[in-house]
């Protein structure tokens, strides 16, 4: 097959690359520039992305030996990740920019325009199962699975991927990425936002949104317990960080349960008052079964799993919560898995629409 | 690199010392390095005192515009508005750091500036233009400016014109006495010689600040120890392509006039950018609107047609060329734009090529082009 393989510079998309060379297919790999920094090297000209990243990625194809180039998707990543960000978070949810890079670029652009082109498939190092049965299932190294970010693929899309590190640990892929002689085998894993640089997401955010102070409420007196500069800066479930004036007549901590942007209100309540017993989602992605199905349910990045009775209807779904969860925030993604001992596999998604206001 | 001037290299590479020293090594280095700059001085209408080695051609074109401007001590500079980066970059660079006035001069839809607007200008502020430099012939799009006449026009008002002719030396007829300029940049890779030689033919009255400190190589104006086996390679390609040149552009003209006729045939909506007649002999330069040029490249690299969309920044991402823009175009058709280049070993095999591979890769790329949302 024509494979065009993401490479985003570090060592997993570089062994993925590798091993889908290796496999027979015609590799080439792709970079894509999608940041908008303003630091480049050229005054006047669009900001060039990490320059490391791309020569990473530009050497690895060397060893690889591949074709590489650049794909230019800072205009489609700012519109369809960066600004959604924002717009998320100004609309009181928590976005996973991550999933949303996955549905609307590298699964969606990028493979769109790998397709017309004449590629059969786009693989990527992401750390997910996809087998012959067509199954998306969590890899091996459940420490670093990322099937939660994948599962908002459809079936066309996952038709069109490749995930060939799904049967290995990521210490498997770096030991094999040293044998084959990549520079990037020990290069860190990258854990923040690609787009905010410095790990600020609260900075980030202000800069954009700017300050709008607001009450801090109490759940169940009604009371103003603080005052916040902008309701965009918390998360459901967050507790530190909400400086309150006035302490909780229980004198226990206080957790944050809903934003409300209509009022620029954070409330807050005990972590009793967090537990949600029912979750549900729209734009769901659902892959055949029928429902309601007994399963697991995972509700944010690398977060547990908690059994669950999950009815799909249309584009809606509803998680029935057999054991309530906290923390459940609008904006993310809800994932339903049937575990499985070959690996559990992921039955859909949906987006989270309902924090525990509406419970 | 052309043989003759490998061997030249590699011969010299061998025996030679350091030019500056005064030992018979030396001396013998020295030797070397000065018949080079009599040989490359005969053949480019210069005399061997203005023949400046330097690294390349982006060093010539630094020294060029940052070097007359600093010891003229004017405000202004005159630049067009389609310079290769190494012109357009200093410029910008004075501009931005040291208080120049920069004048873009316009092209045309062509790419060809206009005397008259140079003119109005040099009537206008004469006496506080530091220099102008306006290439001899565009690396994008091969374009042919006028030189001997804006030369002429600088002259008239003493002001000091420097042209980047990178691209034209070997191509085209380049003399530098005839051409009226004041300095003239050459480059040693793009003639068949090594890549870091170069140099700036600067007039012998033509004030320069260095902007290489050290030991006072080359009429002071360019410190560095003296690259013999570089420069004497240099010296055989310059001869070489400037002997081959009538022949070579002769017959390369007839190759691109045919690749051109062909693709305008056989590539619906393709468009011819630059002058159709004063051109580089081995220039061809399209756009393929619905097309973008990155994926046009990639699609007939894989049939090993090899081309370029322009200029990419650090990180490889093709951006739209600033010569385009200049002569009219707007962003997307910037974008759906390839150069062709033939060589001297190019050969009618090789159009056949590109004609067999083009018009299929560029129906592909324009249905790739189509599901992005307009910019």
């Amino acid at each position: 097959m024509r494979i065009l393989a993401a490479m985003s510079g570090g060592v997993d998309s570089a062994v993925a690359a590798a091993r889908a060379a290796q496999d027979g297919h015609d590799v080439t790999g792709v970079h894509l520039a999608l940041a908008r920094n303003p630091q480049t090297y050229r005054s006047g000209a669009r900001g060039c992305c990490t320059l490391e990243d791309a020569r990473d990625a530009r050497r690895a194809a060397d060893v690889i030996g591949i074709p590489f180039y650049v794909w230019d998707m800072a205009e489609e990543f700012h519109a369809s990740v960066v600004d959604d960000f924002v717009a998320e978070y100004a609309a009181g949810r928590t976005p996973n920019p991550c999933l949303r890079c996955n549905e609307k670029i590298k699964f969606a652009a990028v493979l769109d325009r790998a397709v017309a082109l004449g590629f059969d498939a786009v693989v990527t190092g992401h750390h997910a199962r996809l087998g012959a049965d067509g199954l998306l299932r969590r890899s091996v190294d459940a420490a670093k699975d990322q099937s939660y970010v994948l599962a908002v693929l459809t079936r066309e899309q996952l038709d069109r991927s490749m995930f060939p590190l799904g049967d290995s640990t990521k210490a498997q892929v770096r030991a094999e990425a040293a044998a084959r002689g990549l520079a990037v085998a020990e290069k860190p894993d990258s854990h923040d936002i690609c787009f905010i640089a410095d790990g600020d997401t609260r900075g980030f955010l202000a800069a954009r949104l700017g300050e709008a102070p607001g009450d801090i409420v109490d759940a169940h007196t009604g009371d103003t317990l603080g005052t916040h500069r902008g309701a965009y800066a918390y998360t459901v479930g967050q507790r530190k960080g909400l400086d309150l004036r006035t302490p909780a007549e229980d004198g226990r901590p206080r957790y944050v349960l809903s934003i409300t942007p209509k009022t620029n209100t954070v409330t807050v309540g005990s972590r009793e008052d967090l537990a949600v017993h029912r979750v549900t989602g729209e734009r769901a992605v659902w892959h055949g079964e029928r429902t309601p199905v007994e399963c697991e349910v995972q509700l944010r990045a690398h977060g547990e799993v908690v059994p669950a009775v999950v009815t799909v209807d249309g584009a809606g779904l509803t998680a029935e919560l057999r054991v309530p969860a906290r923390g459940v925030a609008a904006g993310q993604a809800v994932v339903a898995y049937r575990s499985d001992a070959a690996g559990d596999v992921v039955l859909g998604s949906a987006t989270i629409t309902t924090d525990r206001a509406d419970d | 690199m052309l043989a003759e001037a490998l061997d030249a290299y590699v011969d010299t590479a061998r025996k030679v010392g350091n030019p500056s020293s005064l030992h018979a090594a030396g001396r013998d280095a020295r030797r070397l390095v000065e018949e080079s700059r009599e040989r490359i001085a005969a053949v480019l209408g210069a005399r061997p005192s203005e023949v400046i080695f330097t690294s390349g051609g982006t060093e010539s074109d630094n020294l060029a515009v940052k070097g007359i401007f600093w010891a003229r001590e004017r405000p202004r500079l005159i630049a067009s508005a389609v310079e290769h980066h190494a012109v357009m970059d200093s410029v910008a660079w004075l501009a931005a750091h040291q208080r120049a006035t920069v004048h873009w001069l316009g092209v045309d839809h062509r790419g060809r500036v206009d005397p008259d607007a140079l003119a109005e200008i040099v009537d206008e502020h004469g006496d506080e233009i530091a220099m102008i430099s306006v290439q001899w012939a565009n690396n994008e799009v091969g374009t042919l400016q006028p030189v001997p006449e804006l030369s002429a026009l600088a002259a008239r008002a003493g002001i000091p014109l420097h042209t980047d002719a990178v691209q034209a030396a070997g191509a085209v007829p380049v003399d530098f006495a005839a051409s009226g300029a004041a300095a003239l940049t050459i480059s040693g890779h793009k003639l068949g010689g090594p890549v870091g030689v170069g140099a700036l033919l600067l007039g012998r009255d033509v004030p320069c600040t260095p902007v290489l400190h050290g030991g006072g190589q080359e009429r002071d104006v360019r410190s560095g120890t003296l690259d013999a086996p570089g420069m004497v390679a240099f010296a055989v390609a310059v001869e070489v392509a400037v002997k081959n040149q009538q022949e070579s552009a002769t017959r390369l003209a007839v190759l691109r006039d045919d690749l051109i006729a062909r693709v305008l045939d056989a590539v619906p909506g393709a468009v011819l950018n630059g002058d159709p007649a004063d051109r580089l002999p081995g220039n061809a330069h399209f756009s393929f609107p619905g097309c973008e040029g990155d994926a046009l490249l990639m699609l007939l690299d894989a049939q090993d047609v090899a081309c370029s969309t322009g200029s990419a920044c650090s990180a490889g991402v093709a951006e739209p060329s600033h010569v385009l823009l200049a002569m009219g175009a707007d962003d997307d058709n910037a974008r759906s734009s390839l150069r062709f280049t033939l060589g001297h070993d190019s050969t009618d095999t090789d159009v056949e090529a590109l004609l067999a591979a083009l018009p299929g890769a560029v129906e592909r790329a324009r249905r790739a082009a189509a599901w992005k949302t307009p910019r």
